[in-house]
């Protein structure tokens, strides 16, 4: 099945702080879905603990790709397997540039011996720029050294059109971004939707699911999944703040 | 295969010193006797063999650097090492004796067959000689001398005496001195007024037995206006039993003229690698130094430029990576002797697991000069917090009509980063090599092409050795 399946996720930082307190989530490919959260209710550390971040133990529970757990493979098998994490905080990557970076990318999931083709290459990466709105300079400036919060995201949805994932997920993209910015890269994850792409987008707020409208909405809290609904889900959460699900859970 | 044994070699086409009827042997440990047994196989003149037995006697006085310098150095046992080695033309090593790494390196970088037995010290490399020729008519044709230390001495001593052991004497250094009591191999360069090089010199065209012994010593003479490029040896990994490298460089930039000097320094890391470097630059002269040292277990090596001549131009660019076992140890000397001059350095260290460097930058302007200027920059990357990297600059300038420069930074590669790129797809070594490869980027684009793309190659193959 095209599924990424969380079951009973449990998964803690350091040796005894559990954040992770038995998460379920199923992402099927072709659909969009949205996890909401407060801050500190373990939506980052999820994006993490899947991607296979090494500060994370997962404890308990599964994550299967399409069948296959993905929990103790290496960040970079996780990767190439087909999950794309558009981080919160995007690296800076002094000296190593954008074209580079993303070649070497698609240099790893090639077999031995095998080339990326680079006038293929250049033409597929400036379609992707200018779509995105990206200046074709930028493809010779350091990854996310001095770039503004907006040029940040943008360079992140370059790298996953770039990558062409099977499941995404986004933490976060909405930070730290204007009105136009917000409309850009919401237009680059719009065009990526498709039946082949299961895409998670983690928000604080509402507001970026105006643009990216999702299938589903799960609402965080303290490390699990406490309510799913449609999109109206969110509307209904942004107007009754947070505590609207606390005080229903402690009911 | 060839042997050594059947190849005629025409010295006058050539050039090589192949001599496959003697079997010599200094044995072990240094004295008087062998300074004279190297210099009488070598048939010298007198005035080198006292220029030996001289140094001999400095070696003898001189002391270990102390204070300074690591400890390491007193693990070198001067009368344990053989200081004249050559049996006929051939190392005695078989192929099998050479170890994996060294096999698998050739591999990946892709050298010919033939070639690697030759790297590795296997056998003799005889097929470069028609290239060499062909290359050595066009050199004559414009009066270039390019010949080995011992045939620039004997048959050219009017050009190659005046400035042999001028610009590194003897007592320079307790290791200037070894090599001046027993070098062997080496090339001298002699390029006449006027004439400027198109292709740089290699010294793997004249690879002869000697060329890529312990203690090699090279001096190259550009004269007025003259313009070279030389690129030592290459950088496929030159697999030693031996562990002393001790060579002595000495370049002569007369006026107007431009010496440019590579080195990718790939030894095996048994090896102590313990160079003197520096140049002489006359005015309006201009030398540069390209220095990258990856191999070997210590290597101790601060290329120098003495600016002689106003407005004469100095500069070092290297790169040092020290994986686990390794401490490079690496710098550069800019002695300003002349108004106007300029210089400049830029260095850039990598430190990995358990390695360790360390720059040391001298830069010497006097209260008498006007109008001198220094740019040094010096900057470290760490990767894993075992990593150490010290800084040791020392600047005497004095009065106000001159100007220095001097940057340095630390960077490290955070788990954070390496996390980043590996969720591009990248595993861990890949990923330490694109930051190692974006950090020397900039230096990396001022170097010939050729070098760039094989210093990129070696640096992705340190990665790979240093993740377990």
């Amino acid at each position: 099945m095209s599924v990424l399946g969380i079951q009973n996720l449990r998964a803690c930082i350091g040796h005894d702080k559990e954040i992770l307190k038995g998460l379920c989530l199923d992402l099927p490919q072709g659909e969009v879905h949205a996890i909401m959260g407060p801050n500190g209710s373990g939506k980052s550390t999820l994006a993490k603990a899947i991607a296979g971040h090494d500060d994370y133990e997962v404890t308990d529970g599964s994550v299967l790709m399409d069948d296959t757990s993905i929990l103790g493979m290496e960040p970079d098998e996780i990767a190439r397997m087909g999950l794309f994490l558009a981080f919160q905080y995007p690296m800076e990557l002094p000296g190593v540039s954008i074209a580079n970076f993303i070649r070497a990318a698609l240099q790893a999931r090639l077999g031995e011996g095998e080339r990326i083709d680079a006038s293929n290459y250049y033409k597929d990466l400036y379609e992707k720029m200018d779509e995105l709105g990206i200046d074709r300079q930028f493809t010779s400036r350091s990854v996310n050294e001095g770039f503004s919060g907006g040029e940040k995201k943008r360079c992140e949805i370059l790298q996953m059109a770039m990558l062409q994932p099977r499941y995404c997920i986004l933490d976060e993209t909405d930070s730290g971004l204007d009105i136009d910015a917000l409309r850009i890269v919401a237009q680059g994850v719009n065009a990526m939707r498709g039946s082949d792409r299961g895409i998670l987008v983690i928000t604080h707020y509402q507001r970026l699911l105006e643009y990216i409208v999702p299938d589903r909405v799960h609402v965080m809290w303290d490390g699990r999944i406490v309510r799913s609904g449609d999109k109206a889900l969110a509307v209904e959460l942004e107007e009754k703040g947070y505590d609207w699900v606390k005080a229903e859970l402690v009911a | 295969m060839i042997q050594a044994k059947e190849i005629e070699v025409d010295r006058d086409a050539g050039n090589f010193h192949y001599d496959t009827t003697y079997e010599y042997d200094a044995g072990v440990g240094l004295s008087e006797d062998v300074v004279r047994y190297v210099s009488g196989i070598k048939e010298e003149n007198d005035w080198i063999r006292d220029f030996r037995l001289k140094s001999l006697g400095i070696f003898d006085k001189k002391p270990l650097p102390t204070h300074w310098a690591t400890k390491d150095l007193e693990n070198i046992h001067f009368d344990k090492i053989r200081y004249y080695l050559a049996k006929g033309q051939r190392p005695s090593r078989t192929w099998e004796e050479v170890p994996d790494d060294i096999k698998n390196t050739f591999e990946r970088l892709g050298i010919p067959e033939q070639e690697r037995k030759f790297l590795a010290g296997v056998e003799a490399q005889f097929d470069s000689e028609a290239a060499y020729s062909r290359m050595k008519e066009d050199l004559e044709k414009q009066g270039v001398l390019f010949v080995g230390s011992t045939e620039g001495l004997k048959e050219h001593p009017e050009i190659f005496r005046k400035w042999f052991g001028k610009v590194i004497p003897s007592n320079d250094n307790k290791f200037s001195a070894l090599n001046g009591a027993v070098f062997s191999g080496g090339s001298f360069i002699y390029v006449p007024p006027g004439v400027k090089l198109a292709q740089p010199l290699q010294a793997y065209f004249r690879i002869n037995a000697e060329n890529f012994g312990q203690f090699e010593r090279t001096l190259i003479i550009a004269d007025e206006g003259a313009e070279v490029t030389y690129m030592e040896g290459c950088t496929a990994p030159k697999f030693e039993t031996t562990t002393l490298h001790s060579a002595v460089v000495e370049l002569v930039a007369l006026k107007g003229a431009k010496i440019q000097y590579i080195t990718v320094q790939n030894w095996s890391n048994n090896v102590f690698n313990l160079v003197t470097k520096r140049g002489l630059a006359e005015e309006e002269a201009e030398i540069k130094w390209i220095d990258c040292n990856i191999g070997s277990r210590l290597t101790m090596k601060y290329p120098g430029v003495i600016l002689k001549g106003r407005k004469a131009r100095g500069e070092v660019l290297s790169i040092a990576l020290a994986n686990d076992g390794q401490h490079q140890d690496t710098g550069a000397k800019m002695i300003h002797a002349a108004d106007e001059t300029t210089s400049n350095v830029i260095a850039k260290s990598i430190s990995i697991g358990k390695g360790r460097s360390s720059y040391r930058g001298l830069i010497h302007m006097p209260k008498r000069l006007k109008g001198c200027r220094n740019n040094t920059e010096c900057d470290a990357l760490l990767i894993n917090s075992n990593s150490r990297t010290d800084t040791y600059p020392a600047i005497a300038v004095r009065g106000d009509a001159n100007s220095v420069q001097h940057e340095a930074s630390v960077s490290k590669v955070s788990a954070e980063q390496i996390f980043y790129m590996r969720q591009r797809g990248m595993n861990e070594a890949e990923a330490m090599s694109l930051s190692v490869n974006g950090f020397v980027n900039d230096l990396v684009r001022q170097f010939p092409m050729e070098y760039s793309v094989e210093l990129k190659r070696l640096i992705d193959l340190e990665m790979e050795g240093s993740v377990g």
